[in-house]
């Protein structure tokens, strides 16, 4: 077996307790707050009786000691039974299966878009270190990276589909219009300008101010005295011989922040109407759907932790030092 | 004809927090075709910084060439557009650093650095460049070199990687290799290698060689010309037969005393005292703190650069007395 494959075999195996860790970590959090299911339910019904309540309780297994609920909880994870959530009555992996390619592309467009700008923007700071260009990328970054995303988001709006009316303001595609693949692609990626951009743009900020300083310090070492004594250009020291090298960090930390991204994602769809996993997470919250939470909340930590495996392969590309065994 | 490398009242100053520190100041010497020049003096003498500012490749900002010409065939490259500075670098000027470590990128192959310059200067690409490439790293003696263009820095030694450097600097037959320290970060054996090698390319392809070092050994061995550096002035310059068997400066001659207690085993072959904070420089010449032949003028001014005799100077007002 290569290396590379045996790292990967070894990296999925050791998902699996983490993705039990954080199960039980999920469980107890929620099962720590007050109300459940039964409540919910109950209260929904327009306030029941206490009997009433108890047997609800007793039918959805919540009368159990919490290590046997637990037991069967991780039993049914097993065989990717995530449970069953009672206030939207279908199974919560469907509705989970249903939401996350929103979600998804949604963050990928954000990341990619995210350490395309900052990677770009950082370089040209760098370059142009205490030039105009980089006094003005140094501002925006800073107002960006001030800036509280959904107001940026109702900003964009505002901007781009109220004023200019060139983009759509929400949702992920023009509903009830027939259309080729390619037409629907098209008017999927327009409706995810503006949502991106939103989760995006703080990243950008983040990411060129990292760029710029990995940039920087990477100028001072000895091999770039080296690629100019050879005789190359600024613009190729910069980009090829400076850049690879000054993206690891900032790779580094983008895989670390996908948790976050995803975080704010939540945000993000919902001021946008973006059906994805943000707003289930949103209405699980307020409906106290306990199992939906749940699920939601493993499938995401395995969505988090599959991301960073690809990060660290991906870092393993850039860095010929790193070796995965 | 002119010389290969004219180099006139160089000075390069350092802004920094505490002031300006003047690291190389009225540096003035030739380099002839083929020939070997050594620049020697202890750390902090300004050697690195003269050697850099001969193609300005001190960063940018902080560094200052405050005068002087640079004569690379009778251009002066110190006012040449940064286009046909880049057309000197790598094609008639070849440098190779102090530590080998370092001076190559850690994220490519050492073909694609070796490559590089090929296509830059000589417009190799492809298979022309790989197979150039190879050509030059069994050139500087690299083992299987068909593998070796596919490995990065990280797989190679010390002494391998210095080959690597010199492979690239050599790759367009450049007139003059500027070599700073280039075997300080070495072991003694791959030193000497690396050395005989430096010597035999320089014959091979006709080049001159400014070699800077602080190793008196290296010097007698491989070089012409020697140019003793202190405190960032030039206080010494002869033949090597004349510098190191008749040096005419307290400086040079401490060097040399320092040299032999050092092949001695001696531990305390120390020139007493240290080299004066670039911060504060004495009025007068800078070694006379540590000069056991100083006297009132030395400490009031500066002593000028005298010839002794035919390629012989030296900056000492004592210079005839100082006994071999
Ligand atoms: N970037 C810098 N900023 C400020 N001062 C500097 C800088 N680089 C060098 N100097 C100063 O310039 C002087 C000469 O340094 P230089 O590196 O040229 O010495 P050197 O003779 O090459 O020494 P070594 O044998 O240690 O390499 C020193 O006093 C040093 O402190
Ligand atoms: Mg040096």
């Amino acid at each position: 077996m290569s290396p590379t494959l045996a790292f990967l075999t070894r990296r999925l195996l050791q998902l699996v307790p983490v993705v039990l860790a954080i199960a039980a970590l999920n469980f107890a959090l929620l099962h720590l707050a007050p109300g459940d299911a039964a409540d919910i339910v109950a209260a929904s019904s327009g306030g029941a009786s206490a009997e009433f309540t108890a047997e609800l309780r007793a039918s959805f297994g919540l009368d159990r000691p919490l290590h046997e609920q637990f037991v069967l909880f991780i039993g049914r994870l097993l065989t990717l039974d995530l449970g069953w959530s009672h206030i939207q009555q279908a199974p919560v992996l469907e509705l989970v299966a249903e939401r996350i390619p929103a979600t998804l592309l949604l963050m990928v467009a954000a990341i990619t878009v995210a350490l395309a700008a900052g990677m770009l923007l950082g370089i040209l700071a760098a370059m142009r270190h205490r030039g105009w260009i980089d006094g003005i990328l140094s501002v925006v970054a800073l107002v960006v990276y001030a800036t509280p995303q959904f107001w940026l988001g109702l900003m964009l709006i505002v901007l781009f589909s109220v004023t200019l009316g060139v983009l759509p303001s929400g949702g992920m595609m023009t509903i009830a219009t027939e259309m080729g693949w390619a037409a629907r692609a098209a008017d999927i990626g327009r409706h995810l300008v503006l949502p991106s951009l939103t989760l995006g743009l703080f990243y950008v900020a983040l990411y060129t101010r990292l760029m710029r300083a990995s940039m920087l310090e990477v100028f001072t070492l000895d091999f770039i005295t080296t690629a100019r004594a050879k005789g190359l250009s600024e613009t190729r020291i910069g980009f090829v011989h400076a850049a690879r090298n000054a993206l690891l960090p900032v790779v580094t930390l983008a895989g670390v922040q996908i948790g976050h991204i995803l975080g704010g994602s939540i945000l993000v769809e919902t001021v946008f109407g973006w059906p994805g996993l943000g707003r289930l997470v949103f209405d699980a919250l307020l409906q106290r759907d306990l199992p939906l939470l749940l699920g939601i909340l493993l499938v995401s930590s395995v969505v988090v932790v599959l991301v960073n495996l690809v990060v660290d392969l991906l870092y393993g590309l850039l860095d010929p030092r790193i070796v995965h065994r | 004809m002119t010389a290969l490398l004219e180099v006139e009242g160089l000075s390069v100053h350092f802004e920094t927090a505490r002031g300006v520190v003047r690291a190389v100041e009225d540096l003035s010497f030739a380099v002839e075709r083929g020939q070997t020049v050594a620049l020697v003096g202890e750390s902090g003498s300004g050697k690195s910084t003269a050697a850099l500012s001969l193609l300005r490749l001190l960063p940018a900002g902080a560094s200052k060439i405050a005068a002087g010409r640079v004569r690379l065939d009778g251009r002066d490259l110190l006012a040449l557009p940064p286009r046909q500075l880049r057309d000197v670098r790598g094609a008639q000027v070849g440098m190779i650093f102090q530590d080998p470590m370092m001076a190559l990128n850690p994220v490519y192959t050492i073909g694609r650095q070796i490559a590089e310059t090929l296509r830059l200067h000589l417009g190799l690409a492809g298979p022309a460049a790989e197979a150039r490439a190879i050509e030059l790293l069994r050139r500087v003696q690299v083992p299987a070199p068909e593998q070796r263009i596919h490995q990065y820095p990280h797989n190679l030694s010390g002494g391998m990687r210095q080959r690597v450097m010199m492979a690239i600097a050599l790759a367009c037959r450049p007139a003059l290799l500027i070599a700073d320290e280039p075997t300080t970060a070495l072991d003694v054996t791959v030193q000497a290698q690396v050395l005989a090698l430096i010597d035999e390319l320089k014959a091979e392809l006709g080049m001159a060689v400014l070699l800077i070092t602080h190793d008196l050994a290296v010097v007698w061995e491989t070089a012409q010309r020697v140019i003793v550096l202190y405190a960032g002035r030039k206080v010494e310059e002869g033949p090597v037969g004349r510098i190191l068997t008749r040096p005419r400066h307290p400086y040079t001659a401490g060097l040399l005393r320092a040299a032999q207690w050092a092949a001695d085993g001696d531990r305390l072959a120390e020139i007493p005292g240290t080299v004066p904070s670039p911060h504060a420089m004495p009025p007068g010449c800078a070694f006379a703190p540590r000069c056991a032949l100083a006297e009132d003028r030395c400490r009031r001014q500066a002593p000028p650069l005298r010839t002794l005799e035919p390629g012989h100077v030296a900056a000492c007002f004592r210079a005839e007395e100082i006994a071999p």
